[in-house]
């Protein structure tokens, strides 16, 4: 018996008994540790509950073919990246042809070769452990959703249409409070700020997808749409300004500064895509709403409220988010004149 | 004259282990003529699906033993059950005969 690679965690679904019994039989002696099922739901039911590394799928069984188990895998987010490898007899190619385009990793032919078995099973692993660590990577540089989009659709330069809402924060005069510290203790400061504002921003669903100097600026509802985008915006900002309460008073309490923040939300159709060259790119918003949110936080200071909002924004608000009208306010270089909101709490 | 692809079924008896051949090959012995009264069966009921769907099993598994001829008999079967042709003549009585050789070979070669 040689194991040339860690044992991993196998799914085999096969109607047929003898097909299950030497297909365990040759990946148990090389290993792996096996697990079968006699059809289609069962196999299915099997992947969702279990924790598998692959999936060695038969075609041609009762209950659910592989077909249908192969698309529900596709569909669900926790199970896509596990890969499926497809077993079918020779004359069934044309069946396999159409499951290696909707996503099976890979296919083998019944009987199947021990030894190709063998590669094919260890090269799809191989791959598996390269999308994880890649997956792990992205996650640390990117956001969560962006890396997901990534994995998923590849990476292209360019953009599309759509609708979302853009947030902008920053710290009120931080190139004071700059002046008046060490460089070291600046920088441990915004750290600390950054991570309690990714956090909020996150946890609403928002992507961070730039951070310049004490601003960043987020988006909600792209790359991956989701229906109540200015809602999710609106409180991520509250939740940041509630976590700002806390961070505050921890500086208090160590006798450091306090921050106070500005906060401006637009909602509407903007262009988004990635920008840059092919080595060195970011996932950015670009249109008239991406303007107006940042003009908007830029005016938080004027306002003397820490969380303005467009029309747009408040369109969609449910009853429970409080707002105040600010009236219609002409922005530099804006020809038409913004309805702006300040948001009281919820 | 043997009706087993010695070479199919040493690279079959490497892979499962030789202690485990004679489990595999008792299994296909006893499931073969189940799948053989399911086709039966099948054709008296004119179901050409779970025809097909049984010739398919039995093919499957012939060939999984080298057992060339009866696998490209059952083949046949399937291929008439998936084109809804249940006119087969005597084919399954030459299917039934070809097990039976293969089931002489397969209890010498446990």
């Amino acid at each position: 018996m040689t194991v040339s690679s860690s044992p991993a965690h196998l799914l085999i679904v096969d109607d047929n008994k003898v097909n299950r019994m030497v297909l365990s039989r040759s990946l148990e002696q090389q290993g792996h540790v096996v697990e079968t099922a006699e059809n289609g739901r069962e196999g299915l039911e099997k992947f969702r509950t279990g924790v598998f590394d692959l999936m060695l799928l038969d075609i041609e069984m009762p209950e659910m073919d592989g077909f249908e188990v192969l698309e529900a895998c596709l569909n669900d987010v926790d199970l896509r990246q596990i890969p499926i490898i497809m077993t079918s007899a020779m004359e069934e190619l044309d069946a396999v042809v159409k499951c290696v385009e909707l996503g099976a990793e890979d296919y083998l032919t019944k009987p199947v070769n021990p030894i190709l078995l063998r590669a094919r099973v260890n090269a799809s692993l191989e791959k598996k452990r390269l999308r994880d660590e890649q997956r792990r990577l992205f996650r640390t540089f990117a956001t969560k959703e962006v890396a997901e989009q990534l994995l998923r659709s590849g990476f292209s330069l360019g953009g599309k249409q759509v609708k979302a809402s853009i947030m902008f924060a920053d710290i009120r005069s931080f190139t004071t409070i700059a002046e008046n510290q060490e460089p070291s203790e600046s920088i441990d400061l915004l750290n600390q700020y950054f991570s309690l504002m990714f956090d909020a921003i996150t946890n609403n669903g928002g992507t961070v997808n730039q951070v310049v100097g004490d601003g960043l600026m987020a988006v909600f509802g792209a790359p991956i749409f989701f229906e109540d985008h200015s809602e999710k915006a609106v409180r991520a900002a509250l939740q940041m300004l509630e976590q700002l309460k806390v961070f505050n008073q921890n500086q208090l309490a160590q006798g450091k500064m306090q921050i106070r923040i500005g906060i401006g939300i637009a909602t509407g159709q903007m262009v988004a895509g990635y920008t840059g060259t092919q080595t060195r790119a970011i996932y950015t918003c670009i249109g008239d709403t991406v303007n107006v949110a940042s003009r908007i936080e830029e005016y938080t200071k004027e306002a003397l409220h820490p969380l303005l909002i467009d029309n747009y924004t408040r369109e969609s608000l449910p009853e429970d988010i409080k707002v105040e009208d600010l009236g219609k306010i002409i922005f530099k270089g804006k020809n038409q004149a913004i309805n702006v909101f300040a948001v009281r709490g919820s | 004259m043997s009706v087993i692809d010695m070479n199919t079924f040493n690279a079959l008896k490497e892979a499962a282990g030789a202690d485990f051949i004679g489990e595999l090959i008792d299994t296909f012995l006893e499931d073969t003529p189940g799948q053989i009264t399911t086709m039966k069966n099948a054709l008296a009921a004119q179901d050409a699906d779970s025809f097909r769907r049984a010739a398919h099993s039995l093919k499957s598994n012939a060939a999984t033993f080298g057992a060339t001829s009866l696998a490209g008999l059952a083949r046949e079967l399937e291929m008439l059950g998936r084109e809804n042709v249940l006119e087969i003549g005597n084919r399954l009585e030459v299917l039934q005969d070809a097990f039976e050789q293969v089931r002489g070979q397969l209890d010498g070669l446990r």
